[in-house]
């Protein structure tokens, strides 16, 4: 199969790349949907070492926990994007820097 | 009817709620009669409880017990408010209940026309109250809520009529001093609990002969020191003759019969844990009794003021309670205790009596000849230094006879002290009723001498009040006016108080407890006749409570003979040098009423020396380390965080990039070190 003849290196090569452009973006950019997103995308590339990994050594174990970190990653989503709604109402165009009451 | 003990201590703090909520609105007599009901309602509930520990219900030892509910349970502590009621606390209670229904009738009368009628009766029945605590109490915790509760009462009453500068400082004296005794008090609730585990007196009377030596020593000693302070034994006796400022009831209740009779209380109750002291304690006691008797009789004796007398009196008495104490004969003490406070209580109210009837004068030097004018009073208090000379049949010779055996068993030389002090007692006694009662009406002829001076300062007032109705008068010298009011008009308003002496009898509330008092007082000794052991009653009666502590005394029967007929004949020695000095006027009084003894030995005056010098700068030195150190380490503990918390505070920008990043530098900083950990 196809997956058999490449071998494990490319995934987790892709999945490297998308950590760290989710780890980039997420540093450098101002929008909240955006870091947001981001941050979607760091979970998703772990989520797909998880499963190279879970298939190569062939242990179930690691198939599971891509499935909880869905579950926690949609958990995120309906909270996380509620507030960020909620913030973008009171105050369009608002960034991320903008929203820093938690100032000590 | 075992759990009805409540009844005892409830009725008086009924009476005490009902009239802080109605008092005003009752007014003049009506406070005054429901507050003496409360206390003879518990009166009677006293005797009934007392039948109900006699009969059967009360078992061998005569011991009822109630709790009522649990105060503060905190770990291993655990302090109920539980009431015990065995021979000891039923005879206080008796007696206490007994005198103070008296008193309160006494004190409708005494206090008619006071401003704070109702006040008076507000503080007595809480008064009352916690005395009953305190006796009834079955821990340590109780005793001392009892404890402080006199102490308050006794303040609040000592500084009763509160205008006068005198009468609150003498109030401050009492609680300030008495704090220094409680000191030991508390010291000795919390050295019981570590050292026993529980503050119950079932608890540590039960097991006093598993106590080490040196732990019943620390126990003893602590409670001892709380006992002198409450019952003005040296050195922190200079409050009690302070006290005599109060109202004269104020005087016979809480300062004669019962709140300092509350120290020798607690060491008969704690007298299993006396036994197992080292023995210099019960010495210790016995000693500062015996001189604290001595040294009061002698300031007794050089006292001009009628209440002043009868205080260190009640000193001189309270010594010999703790010389029986030291003695191990508890029942003597407590024997004493109950006949001195029938005659020490019939001599207060009867020198009030006289106060009453000769409109607020203190000073024996102006009476004399009052028997004719106050009969009842006289005969009364004639009754009551019969009784505490201890000329015999009368009680006072009973009890006094009981310690002078226990002292004489002790020691022969407190014996010796004991004896001495009795024969001043008879001397100033009789020096004090031959003053008040015999001789010349001095009343009168002090007019002349001492009213003049006050006449002419009286002028100046009345000068004043005449100026602002005569201005014209106003440019003429004060002095000058004076001295020709004074002669125009004699009856200036301030001198009318020494012209219109009338001493008069008092009213039936008043003669009414002086006579059952001196009833009392005649046959008090019938508690505990030394003649057939049926007669011992009182001993018999207490024999559950301190047979642990109390001395076997084997003295023969003629010793005993001998020892009762010098006691006897001191008394009368003292009485007879008394009718020399001062009715037939052999001897110098002067010489009898020395400057030092009239001063009290200078001890109350060296107090207030070392407190106002080296003691002030002492106390500053403790406030400064106080303030400067303890302080200090506490402020700098808070300033060294909060100062901390204001650096680190800065680290929480809210920006959420800044986390970001900590938490990405983190997360590499983790993965390097466990890179590294594998490779190397």
């Amino acid at each position: 199969m196809l997956a058999s003849t490449l071998g494990p290196t490319p995934y987790l090569v892709l999945g490297a790349l998308l950590f760290t452009v989710g780890a980039t973006g997420l540093l450098v950019r101002r929008n909240p949907l955006v870091m947001f997103m981001c941050v979607e995308l760091m979970l998703n590339a772990v989520n797909l070492t998880f499963v190279t990994f879970a298939r190569e050594l062939d242990d179930i174990g690691g198939q599971v926990v891509v499935f909880f970190v869905l579950v926690v990653a949609a958990v995120e989503v309906v909270v996380g994007l509620g507030i960020i709604v909620a913030i973008i109402r009171r105050q369009p165009n608002a960034t991320a820097d903008d929203i820093s009451l938690m100032r000590g | 009817m075992e759990h009805l003990i409540w009844v005892i201590p409830a009725l008086p703090l009924a009476g005490f709620l009902l009239l802080v909520a109605f008092g005003r609105r009752l007014g003049e007599p009506w406070a005054g009669w429901l507050a003496t009901l409360m206390v003879v309602g518990s009166f009677v509930a006293s005797v009934a409880l007392f039948l109900v520990a006699r009969g059967s219900r009360g078992g061998e030892n005569h011991v009822l017990t109630q709790r009522l509910f649990t105060w503060i349970p905190a770990g291993g502590f655990r302090a109920d408010v539980g009431l015990l009621a065995d021979p000891l606390a039923l005879t206080m209670c008796l007696f206490v209940t007994g005198i103070a229904a008296l008193i309160h009738l006494y004190s409708i009368g005494y206090m008619h026309g006071d401003a704070n009628f109702s006040k008076f009766f507000i503080f007595m029945n809480l008064f009352v109250f916690s005395m009953l605590m305190l006796v009834l109490g079955d821990n340590l915790l109780i005793t001392f809520l009892g404890w402080e509760g006199v102490g308050a009462c006794s303040y609040f009453l000592v500084s009763f009529w509160f205008t006068q500068e005198a009468n609150a400082s003498a109030g401050k004296k009492a609680f300030v001093t008495n704090r220094i005794g409680d000191v030991g008090f508390m010291a000795a609730i919390f050295f019981t609990f570590v050292s026993v585990g529980s503050i119950r007196y079932a608890d540590l009377l039960g097991h006093a002969s598993g106590l080490a030596t040196t732990t019943a020593t620390a126990i003893a000693i602590l409670l001892f020191v709380g006992a002198v302070g409450k019952s003005a034994q040296i050195p922190l006796f200079v409050w009690l003759p302070d006290a005599m400022a109060g109202p004269t009831p104020v005087s016979a209740l809480i300062h004669a019969a019962t709140m300092v009779t509350a120290g020798v209380y607690l060491m008969v109750r704690i007298n299993p844990v006396l036994a197992e002291a080292s023995p210099w304690v019960p010495t210790l006691i016995a000693i500062i009794g015996a001189l604290t008797a001595f040294i009061a009789a002698t300031i007794a004796v050089a006292q001009n003021d009628i209440k002043r007398v009868l205080a260190y009196s009640t000193i001189s008495q309270l010594g010999y309670m703790f010389l029986a104490v030291g003695s191990g004969a508890y029942v003597a003490a407590i024997f004493h205790m109950i006949t001195h406070a029938f005659f020490k209580a019939l001599l207060f109210l009867g020198s009030g009596s006289v106060i009453h009837g000769m409109g607020e004068e203190q000073d024996m030097r102006r009476m004399g000849a009052l028997r004719k004018l106050m009969p009842i009073t006289a005969i009364t208090f004639l009754v009551g230094w019969l009784a505490i000379a201890g000329v015999p049949p009368f009680a006072g010779f009973w009890s006094k006879d009981d310690i002078l055996l226990a002292a004489y068993h002790k020691s022969p030389l407190l014996w010796a002290i004991g004896v001495v002090t009795a024969v001043l007692t008879g001397f100033y006694m009789s020096r004090q009723v031959f003053l008040v009662f015999f001789g010349q009406a001095r009343w009168a002829e002090s007019d002349t001498t001492t009213g003049e001076a006050e006449q002419s300062a009286a002028g100046v007032t009345d000068d004043s009040g005449e100026t602002s109705t005569h201005a014209e008068d106003e440019k003429v010298a004060p002095m000058v006016h004076a001295s020709a009011s004074t002669a125009s008009s004699p009856t200036s308003d301030a001198g009318d108080d020494h012209h219109d002496v009338h001493p008069h009898e008092s009213p039936w509330q008043m003669t009414l407890p002086l006579v059952v008092l001196a009833g009392l007082a005649t046959v008090g000794g019938a508690l505990n006749l030394p003649f057939l052991r049926r007669l011992l009653f009182l001993e018999h009666w207490l024999e559950p409570v301190v047979h642990f502590g109390e001395a076997d005394i084997s003295v023969a029967t003629s010793t005993k003979l001998v020892l009762a007929a010098l006691a006897g004949i001191g008394a009368v020695l003292g009485i007879l040098l008394a009718v020399g000095v001062y009715l037939r006027g052999r001897g110098d009084r002067s010489k009898i009423e020395a400057p030092a003894l009239a001063n009290g030995w200078y001890i109350d005056s060296s107090f207030a020396a070392f407190v106002a010098r080296p003691g002030t700068r002492f106390f500053e030195a403790v406030a400064w380390f106080d303030r400067t150190i303890i302080d200090g380490a506490v402020n700098g503990v808070a300033m060294v965080v909060r100062g901390g918390g204001d650096r680190i505070r800065t680290l929480q920008t809210g920006y959420v990039r800044n986390y970001a990043l900590g938490v990405a530098v983190g997360a590499i900083v983790l993965v390097g070190a466990l890179l590294s950990r594998a490779v190397f």
